[in-house]
């Protein structure tokens, strides 16, 4: 137990190393220059203004989408099936807006109304996979992952057919929606204060969900021994429902950003893994709300970081997924060689 | 890894031989293994000399010497944490011993692993026996034993039912595992050891868990096998199970081997060194039944290997109503119908004249009902949660956010009026069994109306299960009723004021336990006398 | 009326297809499930032993990736399979140790793996992606090929389509006829049990783990070297495919025949979808290639279904003689999974 806090330190910083050198040797496999990428990532993400703005863009989602998932983990689910809750919130969200933009009703109306409408989408779907497992038995793993398919296809569907572009339907999504429709950015940015903002009381709000209320600690009960819980009381399908719906209500939140702020339109890649990359970070954070933020960002920042890699090293992209993976692999693994020391001791 | 050890040498040697005697040893090994499959146990002495085991500041095993003649059964009692089992892991393989020695024979040894164990003749048969329910008897029988890749069905089918027909054991070899009672595994898994060759074998607990003609059946196979020269290490704490069957007893306390005695038993004196105490129960008080809570109307429950038919039953307020039979009787089924944890297929359910039939086990609850499972950390308890937590948990909830100040209060206050080991912020499985146990029932809210338990005290010691018990008794003199299940008969007299017996999804009428005897019972449970029975329920 | 000119055209479609083009396509739908096979075998030893690799999805792109990169640089095909299989153990190894020896969550390390082991496909994919490369040509049995119906359906695929065949039944001879094969099943079924039995546990759940990945890393150059030759990055049409091999492991009961079956179903289904497509304009081939995954919720529900309480009660309350049938089909149905599967293990 003695200095704890330290060698806990210790091993994260050690888990970094071997990310670090992990990446770099994949990299001379690649035949790449490691510190060119390095440096390209660093510059790429926080080398100026802009890109440190277009982090901000990207934490947006993942943070929303890590949000949920704390909730989710905390009563012991894991909900992969988030990408495919992103989706379906941007498609309600997509919904809302077309169905009302020729309407005469404000804009700040139809934008509130799009944002529940996503909330709403990422709910009804988030509680699909919920109802899988608590009434069909189906592990929420295969059920989610099975969704995320039906979402995407969902959602390909609608770009191709009945909301495909006046004359060809293209990869490139539906058609983009008036300037007025578009939630406000900062001027000469694409950055939306209200984004931001939404996402940074998602994480404060579920910071304090988990930590001081009935809710929070009865959802931790049903996490970590179902069986007890009920007998003490808790109704715990509904309480592992309500987690999806929770999870499912940030991820759709999440989705319709990325509709109102970002994109503008439906694309078919709308949800552009940041659900999985939600799941890294929030296992990452060993599930603790307080270090989410910080993650994310970071994460984000790889993410972003590398998107000019293909054109100036010649490098794929994916590169920030492997230095995302392999920091989390190490992570864990050092977890466990702490505990296995631990042991020993 | 399953090839005996001599074997082994024999391959060493080989390698440095010609061909041909290579073949030679070939044929010796084969004659070896062949001789290996008839089970003669030639006897063996066990000989424990000063073993010391400690686990952290417990010292587990304090210079234990115990030697055991071939042919002996040998009685090992002691409550729980006496260091019986850890002493049957050493020589079982298990674990090893800190300090000290086994003698097989006169010979120093060491024993690696349970494989190991079994190799060199020991043979252990744990309380839940080790096999694969899923699988055949069969396959349980063979796998283990060294042999081709492909296992020799025949032979061992031989060979089994050429075992089970010496000691009269009924198994089926091509039946799965899993619809065998544990008597019946128990049976498989001594055969396996058998046929494995053991000249030893230690038993823990055999007769938790198994009927009364189960139990007399394995007792005479005991017998019989020491007759011809088994070592058998009995390990109980159940006095008149080692009374009636062992040869020598020793007892353990707080790690320490305190007492040796031979036949005959002085009873009182067992029981000082075991609690290194007088231990006296206390008085039967009669209950005073006030108003019925519970009423069970011609209730039919079933699962998917037993059924009940149209069970009647009345629980009034302050009595206690203990459930016997072996395990997998129906009991189970039962209380867990009266939490409403299972819904029954005819028949109702009232509490308190209201009929909640069908009804989650949530309206119960309401209604004053509370079920404590038997296994505490699976079922009961919340492990990676802290007491504080716990107790947060079974109380009504007061707005949104915890008040964590109030919280602690209520811990503290719990923790010691139920004198648990631990403090607000421990987690729960850092307790002992009998602090769990405490931590259950100090969840139970008040007032309440029925209290459904299945084994309050398995696994305790004699002073947390007095404790328990007068918890308990308490509760009933506030007006609970208790319900509880429970496999000990000495325990189900002693606290219950009416006793319902279950066989096989036979349900007796209530029987009144001051009028009922250890043996009455014993026989019901193994299904005999229920004839008199029904005439006798006929009759009132 | 476009519906029903259209169904009309199905209709004609399906009643000119030749027999012979039939034959063609089962047996295009044989090779095409040569690879899932090989994935739900290897996941199935790996689960049986009490280790869930969750990593699959990834391992199968790497080393489809890995394994057309080898055999395009080396121009030897058996090099190819080799570093697919190599891959996959090597996958496989991380998710031993990291649950075996590190005690850590096999669905969390899993999960990693698969994001990593994807991205980690298209990063070092990139110089050989489109790249023409070396393709495992067909081998037609003498003599059984010439066999009417059986022929051309059976005996006309290339060698690892027979290595399937083969696959199935010795995974599935080994490990209900077998004495290690009912030691495998006892590690996963009950560890305790099995080490007083004389195994070594932990080191038994290496080996299958690892052999395990092996079969599931021959999969990826069964797609890159045969079923779809090539490596075509993001578009290769293999992400996904592993998440369906999961779940077949799963309908399949832990069994080789039963999964089996269902990755022929699974083929099928696909084959279903690009042959109806003419048919069907209206719809993407996006929509169509996800159909399996609908379906593999539907049978994953029916697997498990039989389990829940509300069907528990709304049986009881059907008359007996339907009651008995819908049990019956349940019971059938269900599959268990081993009791210690997802558990670490200590012999202490």
């Amino acid at each position: 137990m003695r200095n704890s806090r330290w060698t806990n330190l210790i091993f994260q910083l050690i888990a970094v190393i071997l990310a670090l050198g992990f990446t770099t040797l994949v990299m001379l496999i690649a035949k790449a220059p490691p510190l060119d990428a390095f440096k390209n990532i660093i510059i790429g993400s926080i080398g100026s203004w802009t890109k440190i703005s277009d982090v901000l863009i990207s934490w947006t989602p993942l943070l929303l989408a890590t949000t949920g998932l704390l909730i989710t983990f905390t009563a012991g689910l894991w909900n992969i099936g988030i990408e495919g809750q992103m989706m379906i919130g941007a498609v309600f969200s997509t919904w809302v807006l077309r169905l009302l933009q020729e309407s005469t009703l404000p804009p700040a109306l139809i934008l509130g109304l799009a944002i529940l409408g996503g909330m709403l989408g990422g709910a009804l779907w988030a509680l699909l996979t919920g109802v899988l497992k608590t009434f069909g038995g189906v592990n929420e793993i295969f059920g989610g992952l099975g969704l995320n398919f039906v979402a995407t296809s969902i959602n390909l569907w609608l770009i191709f057919g009945p909301w495909k572009r006046p004359g060809v339907a293209s990869m490139s999504g539906t058609i983009p929606f008036p300037e007025t429709l578009w939630l406000p950015t900062l001027p000469g940015s694409r950055l939306s204060l209200w984004a931001l903002g939404l996402a940074l009381i998602s994480i404060v709000l579920v910071y304090f969900l988990l930590r001081g209320t009935y809710f929070g600690l009865r959802l931790k009960a049903v996490g970590k021994n179902a069986k007890a819980a009920y007998l003490l009381g808790v109704p715990t399908w509904q309480y592992s429902l309500a987690a999806f719906a929770l999870c499912g209500i940030f991820a759709g939140l999440a989705g319709a950003m990325q509709v109102l702020v970002v994109y503008h339109r439906l694309i078919p890649s709308i949800s552009s893994g940041y659900g999985y990359l939600g799941l890294m970070v929030a296992m990452l954070v060993n599930y603790q709300a307080l270090w989410a933020a910080p993650v994310a960002f970071f994460f984000a920042a790889l993410n972003i970081g590398s998107i000019q890699l293909p054109v100036v090293l010649k490098l794929d992209s994916t590169l920030s997924g492997v230095l995302q993976g392999t920091l989390v692999l190490f992570v864990l693994l050092m977890q466990g060689a702490r505990q296995k020391l631990g042991i020993r001791n | 890894m399953t090839i005996p050890p001599h074997t082994f040498l024999l391959y060493h040697i080989g390698c440095r031989l010609s061909v041909v005697s290579h073949f030679v040893i070939h044929l010796i090994i084969i004659f070896l293994s062949f001789s290996h499959s008839l089970p003669s146990h030639s006897p063996m002495n066990v000989d424990l000399r000063h073993i010391h085991k400690t686990f952290g500041k417990v010292h587990a095993n304090d210079d234990i010497s115990l030697d055991i003649p071939a042919g002996t059964i040998q009685g090992i009692l002691g409550e729980n944490g006496a260091g019986k089992s850890t002493l049957m892991k050493v020589l079982s393989g298990f674990i090893y011993a800190d300090a000290g020695e086994i003698r097989l024979d006169g010979r120093a040894t060491t024993i690696h692993s349970p494989a190991d164990a079994i190799r060199q003749g020991i043979g252990m048969l744990h309380q839940d026996p080790l096999d694969f329910p899923p699988m055949k008897i069969l396959d349980n029988f063979l796998l283990g034993r060294a042999g081709g890749l492909f296992p020799d069905r025949k032979t061992a089918r031989r060979d089994f039912l050429a075992l089970a027909a010496q000691f009269d054991f009924s198994l089926d070899p091509e039946a799965y595992v899993d619809r065998l009672t544990v008597g019946e595994r128990q049976q498989l898994e001594i055969l396996r050891l058998l046929w494995l060759g053991a000249r030893a074998l230690i038993l823990d607990e055999p007769t938790t868990g198994i009927s009364l003609p189960q139990k007399e059946k394995l007792f005479a196979t005991l017998k019989k096998l020491a007759a011809q020269g088994m070592t058998i290490l009995f390990v109980s704490h159940k006095l008149e199970d080692v009374e009636a069957l062992c040869g020598r007893v020793s007892v353990l306390r707080q790690g320490k081997l305190v007492e040796m005695m031979t036949p005959p038993f002085d009873a009182g004196r067992l029981v000082e060194s075991m609690f290194g105490k007088q231990v006296t129960l206390a008085a039967r008080t009669p209950a005073r039944p006030g108003l019925v809570t519970l009423r069970a109307q011609n209730l039919s429950l079933e699962d998917s290997r037993l059924q009940i038919h149209q069970a009647n039953l009345d629980v009034r307020a302050g009595e206690v109503i203990g459930l016997a039979g072996m395990e997998g009787s129906g009991q189970t089924l039962f209380l867990r119908a009266c939490a409403g944890l299972l819904h029954p297929v005819a028949g109702k359910t009232l509490v308190g004249g209201r009929d909640l039939t069908g009804q989650a086990h949530h309206a119960f609850k309401k209604q004053g009902v509370a079920y404590l499972p038997a296994s505490r950390m699976e079922e009961g308890l919340i492990p990676g949660l802290t007491l504080t937590d716990h107790f947060v948990l079974a109380e009504k909830m007061r707005g949104v956010f915890i008040n964590r100040e109030a919280a602690l209060g209520l811990a503290r206050q719990r923790i010691s009026a139920f004198n648990i080991k631990g403090t607000p912020a421990s987690t729960v499985e850092s307790l002992s069994g009998g602090n769990q146990q405490r931590a259950l029932l100090a969840l139970l809210q008040t007032p309440l109306n029925l209290i459904l338990l299945e084994h309050p005290t398995r696994g305790l010691d004699i002073e947390s299960t007095l404790y328990i018990w007068a918890k308990l008794k308490e509760r009933c003199a506030q007006g609970s009723a208790i319900l509880f299940i429970s496999a000990d008969l000495d325990e189900i007299l002693q606290y219950s004021d009416r006793v319902l017996v279950f066989f096989a999804g036979r349900v007796s009428p209530p029987l009144d336990a001051a009028q009922t005897s250890v043996t009455q019972l014993g026989q019901l449970i193994g299904g005999k006398g229920w004839e008199t029975l029904a005439g006798e329920a006929a009759h009132a | 009326m476009t519906d029903n000119c259209q169904l009309t055209t199905a209709n004609r479609q399906l009643t000119t297809m030749t027999s012979e083009t039939l034959l063609i396509g089962l047996a295009g739908v044989l090779a095409a499930a040569a690879p899932v096979i090989f994935a739900v075998m290897g996941e199935t030893f790996s689960e049986r032993a009490g280790v869930i690799n969750l990593s699959m999805n990834g391992s199968i792109l790497l080393s489809a990736m890995g394994g057309f990169a080898v055999a395009l640089n080396t121009g030897s095909l058996l090099l190819g399979f080799l570093a697919g299989a190599g891959i996959g153990a090597l996958v496989a190894l991380v998710v031993a140790f990291s649950s075996i020896t590190l005690k850590q969550s096999q669905v969390a390390v899993g999960f990693v793996l698969a994001l990593l082991t994807r991205d980690l496909a298209y990063f070092l994919g990139n110089p050989v992606m489109g790249q023409p490369g070396p393709r495992l040509q067909s081998l037609p049995l003498p003599g059984l090929s010439q066999l009417p119906v059986l022929g051309p359906l059976l005996f006309k695929q290339d060698l690892m389509t027979y290595l399937s065949f083969l696959l199935i039944f010795l995974a599935w001879a080994f490990i209900f006829r077998t004495r290690p094969g009912l030691m495998l099943q006892g590690i996963g079924e009950r560890p305790a049990a099995a080490f007083v039995r004389g195994a070594n546990v932990n080191r038994l759940r290496y080996f299958y783990t690892i052999l395990g990945g092996a079969l599931i890393g021959l999969a990826g150059p069964i797609y890159s070297l045969s079923v779809k030759a090539g490596w075509k990055g993001t578009i290769s049409g293999l992400d996904g495919i592993g998440w369906i091999a999961l779940s077949i492991t799963i309908f399949g009961g832990w069994n080789p025949i039963r999964a089996a079956l269902g990755a022929y179903l699974f083929a099928l289904l696909q084959w279903l979808g690009l042959a109806l497509q003419p048919i069907l304009p209206g719809i993407p081939a996006q929509v169509l290639q996800v159909a399996p995954f609908p379906l593999m919720i539907l049978t994953l529900l029916l697997v498990n279904i039989g389990d829940s309480e509300w069907v528990e009660r709304a049986l009881a309350a059907m008359p007996e003689r339907q009651r008995r049938l819908a049990e019956k089909i349940l019971r059938a149905l269900r599959a268990k999974p081993p009791a210690a599967l997802g558990t670490t293990f200590d012999s202490e």
